[in-house]
């Protein structure tokens, strides 16, 4: 199963004054279960691209294949593919609307058409896979913190059972606990559920901790595909397109300079940390 | 006394039910005191909730103290004579940009405060050409806000309070939705007219590297100031600042964990070359 963008172009507004050519040929192959992150800076396409994936945007030309079927084809089910690919809007909290918690997570799958035996089970399951307590579920959603609004809004998406969940900018405003909760809870989603992530971020420290493939867009373009790794190794070619690599990557690569032979591969804390230890023992 | 000072300050905020029976009474600020000195960078740390923003309202008496008080450039923001004149020196600058920009020109946009206080119309422009060289956005003083980035448009709010000529600016989270480009520009403009023009600047974030530099932090936690110091006196407190669910900036938090694992490095490491120099020193 998997996801493969063929040649994929977007024109907003075509014809007019306000034509912008906002995804250009983008090719890409997204494998199940895989873990991605997509960075780029504001207005590169990204969130562009992914409402393509789940079929809010259709293309101006190319094709998405989901597990094999062209989702522009005539009889393809776009209403199964909204479900499969569940996509979490920047401050999905806005989005609440119920008076509790729990009504709030039953809205999805009910419009799912599922008995009422079947919703109640699923936004039980999905609270409790976001980590709310049960004794916050008559609680009206408007009395939560952020973090927590956050998780219920992320809840109802999950109770709707993708197996792709795309979640764009779900730690802004955050505070930093509250971002590495977040994270935690979608990286165990990940591991223990299976489900295939496209994170979308600002943060290249929060990347570069948590994805296994990371996707830099620029100008409506793939600029890099590779492991953090990588990516971060071009950071001159990242400054130059808006973007940046964790402060951990810049220290390394100045030591490095400075004559003390560590490796530049690093991206995390830990990381840095061992190659520093490593070489101070020499 | 300084520019902004709080004695005992303490704000509820009281919910009632429809016959106007108190149904629930929040303490956001709780016994705070603080005293911050003219043309000062002071940062606000605290997790959401803490108190932050409900602070950064008493400064320019959106909100007015439950008990104790706020002064503004010795004014107290209970007295109602003296809003007019808070709010004119004490600017604001909120999370979203998009809620903040008010005309569709850019130098309309920026001229709006300034035409709002009686200022006479040659003199607006001085001021507009002045506000928008000082946050570098001149060269887009004839476009329309919707089609700039978000950093940009920041900028502009700062513009559009700059032209107000405000002695003190208080953001609230400018960065928080931006981009780590629009992130800079936003820090790199405030540090600038914090320098250069002597604006005294409270910072209120969530991202731990944009407070390095200010002149003094207060951490916020339950409506109370829970620590309060320079830049490197807070962040050489990692353990304590993580029990208050913040964080350090990434090169601090691994300086901190080399000196755990037992290499001699300093403790408040706060920037890439600090910590270059730290390490170049321990193989010498």
């Amino acid at each position: 199963m998997s996801i493969i963008v063929d040649k994929l172009n977007y024109i907003y507004s075509p014809g007019t004054a306000y034509q912008k050519h906002a995804l250009k040929d983008i090719n890409l192959e997204i494998l199940d279960g895989e873990f991605i992150g997509l960075i780029g800076h504001t207005g590169s396409g990204k969130s562009t691209f992914i409402q393509h994936l789940n079929g809010l945007i259709k293309a101006t030309s190319g094709g998405i294949y989901y597990n094999g079927e062209n989702i522009y084809d005539a009889g393809f089910n776009m209403k199964s593919l909204r479900s499969k690919v569940g996509l979490v809007f920047q401050y999905p909290e806005h989005q609440l609307f119920e008076t509790t918690v729990f009504k709030d997570v039953c809205f999805g799958p009910r419009n799912q058409g599922l008995d009422e035996l079947q919703v109640e089970l699923r936004a039980y399951e999905a609270l409790k896979m976001v980590g709310i307590d049960n004794d916050l579920l008559d609680a009206s959603p408007f009395e939560l913190s952020g973090g927590q609004k956050r998780r219920v809004a992320i809840a109802g998406v999950l109770a709707m059972k993708p197996e792709v969940l795309i979640l764009d900018e779900p730690t802004a405003g955050l505070d930093p606990k509250g971002r590495d909760e977040i994270l935690e809870q979608i990286a165990k989603l990940h591991t223990e559920s299976k489900l295939t992530i496209i994170l979308v971020s600002h943060s290249m420290e929060d990347v570069a901790k948590y994805v296994d493939r990371l996707i830099v867009m620029n100008r409506g373009e793939i600029a890099f595909n590779d492991t953090p790794r990588e990516v971060f190794g071009h950071y001159k070619e990242l400054e130059r397109i808006g973007l940046a690599a964790p402060q951990v990557t810049y220290v390394m690569n100045e030591l490095r300079k400075r004559g003390i032979p560590v490796s530049i591969k690093a991206t995390t804390v830990e990381e840095a940390k061992q190659e520093i230890l490593r070489v101070m023992k020499q | 006394m300084g520019i902004i000072k709080a004695k005992n300050l303490l704000f509820e905020y009281i919910r009632r039910d429809e016959e106007g029976n108190v149904e629930s009474i929040n303490r956001a600020i709780d016994d705070v005191n603080i005293d911050v000195k003219k043309g000062d960078f002071v940062a606000v740390l605290g997790h959401n909730g803490s108190g932050k923003s409900t602070l950064a309202k008493h400064i320019n008496a959106l909100l007015v103290p439950t008990e104790g008080t706020l002064w503004f450039k010795d004014m107290n923001t209970t007295e109602e004579a003296n809003l007019w004149l808070i709010r004119q020196s004490a600017g604001m600058v909120f999370q979203n940009p998009d809620n903040q920009i008010v005309a569709s020109v850019v130098e309309e946009d920026v001229a709006f405060g300034p035409e709002n206080l009686g200022v006479p119309t040659k003199d607006i422009w001085t001021r507009v050409e002045d506000s928008l060289n000082a946050v570098g956005m001149m060269e887009y003083r004839g476009h329309s806000p919707n089609k700039l980035s978000g950093g940009q448009k920041q900028r502009v709010a700062i513009a559009g309070i700059m032209a107000m000529k405000p002695e003190c600016i208080v953001l609230d989270e400018p960065t928080a939705m931006l981009d780590p480009n629009g992130r800079k520009e936003v820090i790199r403009t405030v540090k600038e007219l914090n320098e250069k023009e002597k604006v005294t600047v409270i910072l209120i974030t969530h991202y731990m590297e944009e407070v390095i530099f200010a002149d003094k932090v207060y951490v916020m936690d339950e409506g109370k100031v829970v620590m309060e110091g320079t830049p490197r006196d807070i962040f050489s407190k990692v353990a304590e600042l993580k029990s208050y669910r913040l964080d350090v900036p990434q090169v601090t938090e691994l300086a901190y964990e080399l000196k755990n694992s037992g290499l001699a490095i300093p403790d408040g490491i706060l920037t890439t070359d600090e910590f270059v120099d730290a390490i170049c020193k321990l193989r010498q």
